[in-house]
């Protein structure tokens, strides 16, 4: 049985179809690029899958471990193991990073019965993966992503990543805005993620980032729909050839 | 154009309340002249009333039209439930001072082993003992606010409260006025004076008692904080649902000196808070900072006027509102720069949170300045939570309500944080938390 699988899903947007029958199997393990040019719907789809408000689904089914995610509170699929790491991180003010993890990760525990972590175990954690992501201790008792830059907002989400053990990670376009270094550690901290009891959605524009994060299979997103799948070597010819010759198959 | 007023039932005017209370009411030598002088000019008005600029947003002879009659000293049935609701609210490490009805009861209060340099006494004590008549005016002082010259009027105790120069009280003094009964209204009075480089921390909460409820309460507290002392004053206002709460506070700050007050309104049917702060020695350092918390259909009004009389002052004001259902919170912050008033540096910001289509905040900052040389700026905005910082905590696994919550509490840190005193600062919060866990 896939960990995701998403049947003929059709989603709306202000009276807009953006999404028109797309179907996706993501199976325990696997990494999977999406790319698509602007407007094709690779966000909307992260954004339904997360549980965002203000998206209409109009047909379809999603199903994560067997269950209707649809069904769902944003919160409850956060604690089912979906993760969205967002392309814009929103800031905070007033919430501390370290408050706000605490919160989060013993809230998912809650929720699956689990106890909660206490305060030095909790530092324990966060200390090991802040260090291994060049998170200063500093950032940590900032407010959540205020007056971070846009690789520290990213690092931001990866920590979190890492701390929440998804079983599913979307990650949206996770590579806007960093630098060549940040962009290495962002890929070295999802590769140490990798594992086989966890999948993984790479939502990007470009090549580079899957030149560190290698994906499974890539899929080629037009006009709301999967256009054309393959391995690796898809990224490349994307990376040649442009999406134009993509978008009549849509 | 003369305002035309109905007229009040004659057998509940203010007039037969205070006529009825005065055999009660303690006071000796040029006590009881000083009250019928107060009364005079409460009179003159009635309640507080929309015509009045200060009072256009909470107009009390519509809210309430009448004085209750004054509550009846405590019996002991009403003393133990003062002492349970007494103890909910104990600050940490606080001396605690407890008024039931409006009377000051020793017998639940912290008393022995007060610090050294700190005097407390009741207010009934220093009225019946002949205090001398301008101790007595200065007690007992007025302003042209109708409210607190009623206060002035029938008053029936409270705590004097002296610190003499020189002496830091370490531990907090908290004053916790605890309502028990129904239909019925209370007055006390405070008046508190800190020395030449004296600090206390006093804490003010308003309670009711279980089974209280439909009270009206007026209190105010007279404050002089001296030369180079510092003040850091809490009031905290949770009075029963459907109880009118009138505080007001008259504080005078000497030279180099510090005040910090905070107020905390998170119940009571209508409430007004206000706050008259003088700043009246150079050098001086004046923080004023509060939070409405309102849901239901309570009214909340928080009124400060910052005076800055003379030179080199600083004052800083931040209010936050949080505002549900049809509640209906009131934020009026005036400052003025008075012409001797050069190189003040006064600001005020006030920010309202709207969790509902129907929850109104009014907000209404003033500058006055006559004064060149100044540097002065006000704020004031109004909005409901960002969707996508709800959303945004969801997708980590917090439950609508938890992640709202962290939200409001991180908006009203805006301003909590302000409080410097760490204890009182963790005073405040659990009250905050207190009142975002009742509306969940």
């Amino acid at each position: 049985m896939a960990l995701l699988e998403i049947r003929d899903l059709h989603v709306g947007v202000e009276h807009r179809e953006v999404i028109c029958g797309l179907d996706l199997n993501v199976h325990a393990g696997e990494v999977h690029a999406i790319m698509g040019p602007n407007g094709s719907g690779k966000s909307t789809l992260s954004h339904v899958i997360a549980g965002k408000p203000g998206y209409e689904v109009i047909d379809g089914q999603i199903l994560f471990k067997g269950e209707d995610l649809l069904e769902m509170d944003p919160d409850e699929r956060a604690a089912a193991g979906v993760f969205l790491a967002f392309q814009y991180p929103v800031e905070i003010a007033g919430v501390t990073t370290m408050n706000f993890l605490r919160a989060a990760l013993n809230a998912q525990r809650k929720a699956r019965d689990q106890q909660e972590f206490s305060t030095p175990e909790f530092l324990k954690r966060v200390r090991k993966v802040a260090g291994s992501l060049n998170i200063r201790q500093d950032m940590l008792k900032r407010g959540v992503n205020v007056g971070f830059s846009g690789g520290e907002k990213k690092r931001n989400e990866i920590l979190q990543m890492a701390l929440l053990e998804p079983s599913l990670c979307i990650l949206d376009e996770i590579d806007s805005g960093l630098d060549i270094d940040a962009l290495r550690i962002v890929a070295n901290g999802i590769n140490g993620l990798r594992s086989p009891e966890r999948a993984m959605i790479v939502i990007t524009h470009y090549r580079r980032l899957l030149d560190h994060v290698v994906p499974d299979v890539v899929h080629v997103m037009s006009k709301g729909r999967i256009v054309k799948s393959g391995d690796k070597e898809l990224a490349l010819e994307l990376e040649a050839c442009g999406y134009g010759q993509f978008e009549d198959a849509a | 154009m003369k305002q035309v007023l109905p007229k009040a039932d004659p057998q509940r005017t203010s007039g037969n309340v205070f006529a009825a209370a005065r055999g009660r009411l303690p006071g000796a030598g040029l006590v009881p002249q000083i009250r019928a002088s107060a009364f005079e000019v409460y009179e003159r008005t009635g309640l507080p009333h929309r015509g009045m600029e200060d009072w256009k947003y909470t107009d009390l002879r519509a809210l309430i039209g009448e004085v209750l009659p004054l509550a009846p000293r405590p019996d002991a049935e009403a003393l133990v439930r003062a002492k349970v609701s007494a103890q909910h609210v104990s600050a940490d490490q606080a001396v605690k001072l407890v008024l039931v009805d409006g009377i000051f009861v020793p017998e639940l209060s912290d008393l022995g082993k007060l610090e050294n340099g700190l005097v407390v006494r009741s207010l009934r004590e220093v009225l019946e003992n002949s205090v001398p008549g301008d101790m007595a005016g200065l007690v007992l002082s007025t302003t042209s606010d109708s409210a607190i010259s009623l206060n002035a009027a029938m008053a029936t105790d409270g705590l004097v409260i002296t610190i003499s120069d020189g002496n830091a009280v370490k531990r907090p003094i908290q004053i916790v006025h605890v309502a028990t009964g129904v239909s019925v209204s209370t007055f006390t009075r405070s008046y508190l004076q800190l020395g030449k480089g004296a600090h206390a921390a006093i804490v003010e909460s308003f309670v009711s008692a279980e089974r209280a409820s439909g009270y009206q309460a007026n209190d105010a507290i007279i404050a002089l904080v001296g030369n180079e002392a510092s003040l850091s004053y809490i009031h905290v206002a949770a009075a029963a649902s459907d109880a009118v709460n009138i505080s007001s506070a008259i504080i005078a700050v000497g030279a180099r000196a510090k005040l910090d007050l905070f107020s905390m309104t998170c119940s009571g049917s209508i409430s007004r808070y206000q706050g008259f702060i003088s700043l009246a020695g150079e050098g001086t350092d004046v923080s004023a900072n509060g939070v409405n918390l309102i849901r239901g259909e309570l009214h909340a009004d928080t009124t400060m006027v910052v005076d800055h009389a003379v030179p080199h002052c600083t004052s800083r004001e931040k209010f936050r509102a949080v505002v549900d259902d049809r509640g209906r919170s009131v934020f009026q912050g005036r400052i003025v720069v008075r012409p001797a008033a050069r190189k003040t540096d006064a600001t005020l910001t006030t920010r309202a949170l709207l969790l509902s289509d129907e929850a109104e905040a009014d907000s209404k900052p003033e500058l006055e300045i006559l004064a060149d040389d100044v540097t002065c700026g006000h704020g004031a905005t109004s909005g409901a939570l960002d969707n996508s910082l709800v959303f945004y905590l969801r997708a980590r696994g917090l439950p609508e309500k938890d992640a709202k919550s962290l939200l409001i509490k991180a908006f009203l840190g805006e301003s909590i944080e302000e409080i410097t005193s760490e204890n009182l600062r963790d005073f405040v919060t659990a009250q905050a938390e207190h009142w975002l866990q009742a509306g969940r």
